[in-house]
């Protein structure tokens, strides 16, 4: 029983068809153990509409002539009895094996689109996961996963056995008496149009039921993750008038979907009895009018009986059967979502130079990188030394492209060279970094990196080169010594511990209640921002990339521990090419060129000096104050 | 679990919440019970009707017996029709009454709870035990008043009516039912701990999935996915080997309960078959009392499944009773003062920690004065408590040791509302909520006229970016405000509270993502605007406070220096460091 997350999603599926049939798609490599379920099913269903039919048998054949014998042989009867409890234990035994089998596919199904959904995920745009809430994406891993577990385990193998059932005792019934059962299938319509009346109901009053629990739930995250302004502000006794308003409507809604999605048990049930009576009458004119005889008609009347349940549980299945196609199509909706594309060819190899000082790949570790440039005409590879010379040229971008926030965007920073971005929220500084390692592709313009046009390079490479301390800073459940070793797997431990120095986050660490192996968890909850930020560095320090990606790397940590690990910091952007995005003009103030930005357009660029000589906006901004965001 | 927890952790401590929804819940069980009736009373019609009204019928060859034995079954289905619908339509009013009661409990709970108390619970584990905890406990009692009493009731009328019909076959449930009892046992009490284990697999499956969405760009900038995708992998093979271990467990039920059925079905055929013969039963007789039999085993199961949802719904009736049972921390004194006199503010031998521990304070020996209309600057490093030193002014925290005066009066003695009316706090984690920008600022003050509002935004410098929105004041700033940056949202939260006209006022590092040139404005308008309101502010920047009265410096949780700028920057070595480091460069 997992757990279960607020739900939102409406229940009907949009195409159901088109779904179902994706879904035994996904059934498909369990064909083998299907097939041996529906005969499990087959054999199970028989063996309980044959017992009911061969009641029959033993009162006639077996009970009724031993009746009044003094000394009755009972040998035969034993022996039917006999038999009769073999073909039930074979029922038992196929039930079992196929409730096993069911399980091992849906258990297997259930990993497998998990893992196509975690695999397919992670491979998706930047731009995806900005458009929609981590809910929304977690929702098909919980909900829409947990009604798909639902079908597959209960209402798939349920179904099939209802259809059989209702198959099984249709035949008897037909080999018994071909008018009355004629009468049972005129009077379906009846159940059938009370089903559909009472589904359609209960569907609409559950999405219904799904809106306003939806509203609630956004109510009720808001005003929790808000509840210190709501205190501070006294608005409690208003938000509580306002959760009694969504609250009473989830209420009234979650009342009328219940009632309707479990009135239809007592209503089918009863229904059936009533079909009961209707048979029985028209039997017992039958027996009158010497139609039938009154053994057939007994028979008969526990098939009727057997013939409406499982009609009834069927018209139950439905609601789940259409919740879990809503499921999948959400579950198939990911997985239709382009992936991010890579058009790349150049990548990143070790190498080395030959005697004639020409680039060679190599399989050592040399400390020296190129990039291996095939090239499609002559067949001919190229490698160009990896330096990290970064060159926008005209560079335009936007989110959506109707709304474009850079224009024309160029500079060059050289290998070695620190490059500083200033400008205020929202002017496009954490933009132009998101292109360099394109998490957006740009549209216009051009973006070289050591000469080559980044939309050339693997996306693997070019991210593995670039070195990156973003804004948020996120850790992983783990501890310590591995979040750092995320920027470089076959980090050793001397390593990681001199990366930690580097960035000044040694001391804390060697505090903390494990040292390096103390857990993290949930983000990194237990450690300051400051703290995290320094991890973050030392992760980073531990990748060794030529280039450095600082956006805010430092914003978090007070202006005495950053004047601390301000050398680590220099040591670390020592050599290395270092775009940094800085809240303190104390930051950025050595840097080789500062760009400064406005509205996505360089205003200003040049070097400290040189941009006080100009005296326009960032003279206006150092001399004013020291600082600027 | 003790034999105390488990008591205290019952559906029926949270009985009391049912309120006016307490009849239906009542009258659920008692329909209920009505329609078992029925139900186990339509067999013995039925065996009538073949026994007797049809074979006599057939030799008569007048209907009478059928039509009245048939008309008698058609009015107890409908009856009985009645009934279940009647008991549909109580259970579903009466527990979704009780669940809309128990989330109003909850939520006004919250509501009461002091800073301390949140602490306590993350926002995350509020949301779900108003959610989903909740809509756990309302199931679970909806199907208690349908089946607490349906179940055992059938399972005792239907073994009344076997027992009535043919007490010696009856014999045969002596050795089903217990068989039936220990099978279910043996496989619940082995599938519990191998769902517990599965429910941890699942968590961390789910974590996993949740670490990916937040940290996506680490993921993509580090070229991790495919060590993700490992690891995610992994979890996902485990999850699926738990769920594999517990359902293998659980998916015996069916197979014991088709095997016991069929074993009295043939039992009772053979015994039965051998009473018969003897002429001391008749062969309807048989086939009714096959179905009672089947009633009683089916009323067993559902017991047992009755028994597990009231097992499986413990833990969220206790997550529950925590936050029902919590005491908020800070509560208003009896003949609470409702006036604050003025802006004074008083801090004497303060002590204070989160914990409440006396030997572990966060800070230490507090002693300020700041007189009504001052305005003071705070600063000190990450983790010297300057925050918690401001969150002592509205009472947000108890004091540990020491007092602290507003107005002249312990700010225990004050009504809570009145008091926090008269301190505006604009907090470092701030948030603006779903609704326009007018209703949202309307939280300072809910009478408040479009001209104050205009007012107060042109102090916070907000009202001309609030202008150029094609909305204007009108504008829907979506779930969590992020429809704006986010300074400016800090300036809508200042304007926020500026519109409370407090006496005294707190920015907590309430302008850091603010330009300096905007900063010094808002300061400016505070300055003007407020000269009788005390304030307080909060900056990691120097030039956020040198402009104030007087300085505080914090270090380590104590006061390190008190002063004006320029005294500091004379004496105090922290505050002198901290302008340095702001400082370099500039030539």
């Amino acid at each position: 029983m997992p757990p279960h997350g607020p739900m939102r999603a409406p229940a009907k599926p949009k195409n159901a068809k088109g779904t179902f049939r994706r879904l035994v798609s996904y059934l498909a490599p369990h064909k083998g153990k299907l097939l041996l379920v529906a005969g499990c099913i087959l054999i199970s269903t028989a063996a309980s509409a044959t017992g009911t039919y061969l009641l029959k048998d033993v009162v006639n054949s077996y009970i009724s002539p031993l009746i009044g014998q003094a000394a009755p042989d009972l040998t035969p009867f034993a022996n039917f009895l006999i038999l009769m409890m073999g073909m039930y234990l074979a029922g038992a035994v196929s039930t079992l094996v196929y409730n096993r089998l069911m399980m091992l596919v849906s258990t297997g199904t259930l990993n497998r689109m998990r893992k196509d959904m975690f695999l397919h995920m992670e491979d998706l745009p930047i731009r995806y996961f900005d458009q929609r809430t981590h809910g929304e994406i977690m929702s098909r891993y919980t909900n829409d996963t947990d009604t798909m577990r639902e079908f597959l385990s209960q209402s798939f193998p349920q179904a099939v056995s209802s259809f059989c059932s209702v198959l099984f005792s249709f035949c008897y019934m037909v080999s018994l008496n071909i008018w009355l059962t004629l009468l049972v299938i005129v009077l379906m319509p009846v159940i059938f149009s009370i089903t559909k009346v009472v589904g359609k109901k209960s569907g609409a009053n559950f999405v219904a039921q799904q809106k306003a629990v939806g509203e609630l739930n956004g109510f009720v995250e808001e005003t929790i993750e808000g509840q210190r302004v709501v205190q501070v502000f006294c608005h409690e006794q208003k938000s509580i008038a306002a959760f009694e308003q969504k609250n009473e409507n989830v209420r009234v809604a979650g009342t009328r979907a219940n009632i309707f999605a479990s009135i239809l048990g007592p209503i089918m049930n009863n229904l059936g009895h009533v079909n009961y009576v209707i048979i029985a009458l028209v039997g017992a004119i039958m027996i009158i009018n010497g139609y039938t005889n009154t053994g057939v008609l007994i028979s008969f009347l526990t098939f009727t009986r057997q013939f409406s349940m499982p009609i009834s549980n069927l018209a139950q299945q439905m609601n789940v059967i259409m919740m879990a196609l809503a499921g999948a199509e959400r579950i198939f909706e990911l997985l239709d979502e382009p992936v991010e594309a890579d058009g790349g060819y150049v990548t990143l190899v070790r190498a080395k130079k030959d005697e004639q000082g020409n680039i060679v790949e190599c399989k050592e570790r040399t400390g020296m990188w190129a990039w291996k440039h095939p090239h499609k005409a002559d067949g001919t590879v190229t490698y160009t030394e990896w330096k990290g010379d970064v060159v926008f040229e005209d560079v335009t971008f936007g989110y959506v492209p109707e709304k474009i926030v850079l224009h024309n965007i160029s500079l060059y920073a050289r290998p070695g060279e620190k490059i500083a971005f200033v400008g205020s929220t929202g002017a496009g500084k954490t933009t132009i970094t998101n292109l360099i390692n394109r998490f957006y592709d740009i549209q216009g313009g051009k973006i070289r990196y050591d000469g080559i046009n980044i939309e050339k390079i693997k996306k693997d490479d070019l991210r593995r080169s670039l070195g990156m301390v973003l804004q948020d800073t996120h850790l992983f459940t783990g501890t310590v010594k591995e979040n750092i070793r995320y920027g470089r797997l076959d980090a050793t431990d001397e390593d990681i511990v001199k990366a930690a120095k580097i960035a000044n986050a040694d001391f804390f660490i060697s505090h903390l209640p494990n040292g390096y192996d103390t857990m993290l968890t949930g983000d990194g909850a237990n450690l300051s921002q400051g703290q995290r930020q320094l991890l973050a560095i030392a992760r980073a320090a531990v990748a060794d990339p030529p280039v450095l990606i600082l956006d805010e790397a430092t914003s978090s940590i007070d202006t005495r521990t950053e004047a601390l690990i301000e050398k680590g910091m220099d040591e670390l952007m020592k050599g290395r090419t270092v775009f940094v995005i800085a809240h303190r003009l104390s930051t950025v103030r050595n840097s080789q060129a500062i760009m400064v930005l406005e509205n996505g357009v360089i205003i200003e660029r040049g070097n400290h000096e040189q941009l006080l000589a100009q005296k326009g906006k960032y003279y206006q901004l150092y001399t004013g104050m020291f600082e600027l965001s | 679990m003790t034999q105390e927890k488990k008591k205290k952790d019952s559906i029926l401590n949270l009985l009391k919440y049912a309120g006016k929804y307490k009849w239906p819940l009542i009258f659920c069980p008692m329909v209920m019970i009505g329609e078992v009736a029925m139900e186990t009373y339509i067999p013995k019609l039925i065996q009538r009707l073949i026994d007797e009204a049809i074979p006599n019928s057939a030799q008569s060859g007048e209907m009478s017996q059928v039509l009245i034995c048939g008309g008698l079954m058609i009015a107890m289905a409908l009856i009985s029709m009645g009934f279940g619908m009647a008991g549909s339509y109580l259970g579903a009013k009466g527990g979704m009454g009780f669940g809309r009661n128990l989330r109003q409990a909850l939520f006004e709970k919250i509501q009461r709870f002091s800073f301390k108390n949140i602490d306590k619970f993350s926002t995350a584990s509020l949301v779900t035990r108003i959610t989903t905890d909740v809509n756990q406990t309302q199931n679970t009692l909806i199907m208690l008043v349908r089946m607490a009493f349906r179940s055992p009731i059938m399972f005792l009328m239907s073994l009344f009516y076997a027992w009535q019909m043919n007490p010696s076959l009856t014999s045969i449930l002596f050795v089903a039912v217990p068989l039936l009892a220990l099978g279910i046992v043996i496989i619940m009490r082995s599938a519990f701990p191998r769902f517990q284990i599965m429910m941890k697999k699942y968590d961390i499956l789910n974590r996993e999935v949740q670490e990916n969405l937040i940290a996506i760009r680490v993921v993509k900038a580090f070229v991790r996915s495919a060590f993700e995708k490992k690891k995610f992998g992994d979890a996902a093979d485990e999850v699926t080997n738990a769920q594999r271990s517990a359902e293998k467990v659980v998916l015996w039920n069916g197979p014991l309960m088709q095997i016991l059925m069929y074993g009295c079905i043939v039992s009772v055929l053979w015994f039965g078959g051998q009473q018969i013969i003897r002429g001391e039963m008749g062969v309807g007789a048989l086939l009714t009392f096959i179905t009672y039999i089947t009633q009683i085993l089916m009323a067993l199961m559902m017991l047992s499944f009755l028994f597990v949802g009231i097992v499986l719904s413990r833990a969220s009736i206790s997550r529950i009773l925590e936050v029902l049972n919590e005491e908020p921390d800070i509560a208003n004194p009896e003949s609470a003062a409702t006036h604050v006199k003025d802006g004074e503010i008083e801090f004497d031998h303060v002590g204070f920690s989160y914990a409440g521990d006396k030997d572990n304070l966060v800070l230490q020996d507090i002693n300020l004065h700041i007189k009504a209309g001052e305005t003071i600057g705070l600063i000190g490093a990450t983790g010297s408590a300057k925050t918690s030193l401001v969150s002592l002014i509205p009472r947000l925290y108890d004091v540990t040791t020491g007092t602290l005066k507003v107005g002249g009066r312990d700010v225990r003695e004050y009504d809570i509302h009145a008091l926090r009316d008269q301190v505006a706090m604009v907090l470092q984690k701030n948030v603006l909520f779903s609704g326009s920008i007018k209703e949202n600022l309307r939280w300072g003050d809910e009478n408040a006229t479009d001209e104050e509002i205009t007012a107060a935004c042109q102090a916070a410098a907000a009202d001309e970016f609030v202008r150029s929105f094609p909305g204007g004041y009108e504008t829907d700033l979506g779930q969590g405000g992020v429809n704006v940056s986010g300074g400016q949202k800090q300036r809508l939260c200042i304007a926020r509270a500026l519109l409370k006209k407090p006496r005294i006022m707190i920015l907590d590092d309430a302008t850091s993502a603010v330009d300096t040139a905007t900063d010094s404005r808002i300061r400016e308008a505070l300055r003007s605007q407020m000269p009788d309101t005390t304030k307080i502010i909060i900056a990691q920047r120097i030039t956020s406070v040198m402009d104030a009265d007087r300085v505080v410096v914090l270090d380590n949780g104590k006061i390190a220096d008190v002063g004006t700028h320029d005294e500091l920057m004379a004496r105090c070595d922290i505050y002198r460091d901290v302008y340095l480091s702001q400082q370099k460069g500039v030539a």
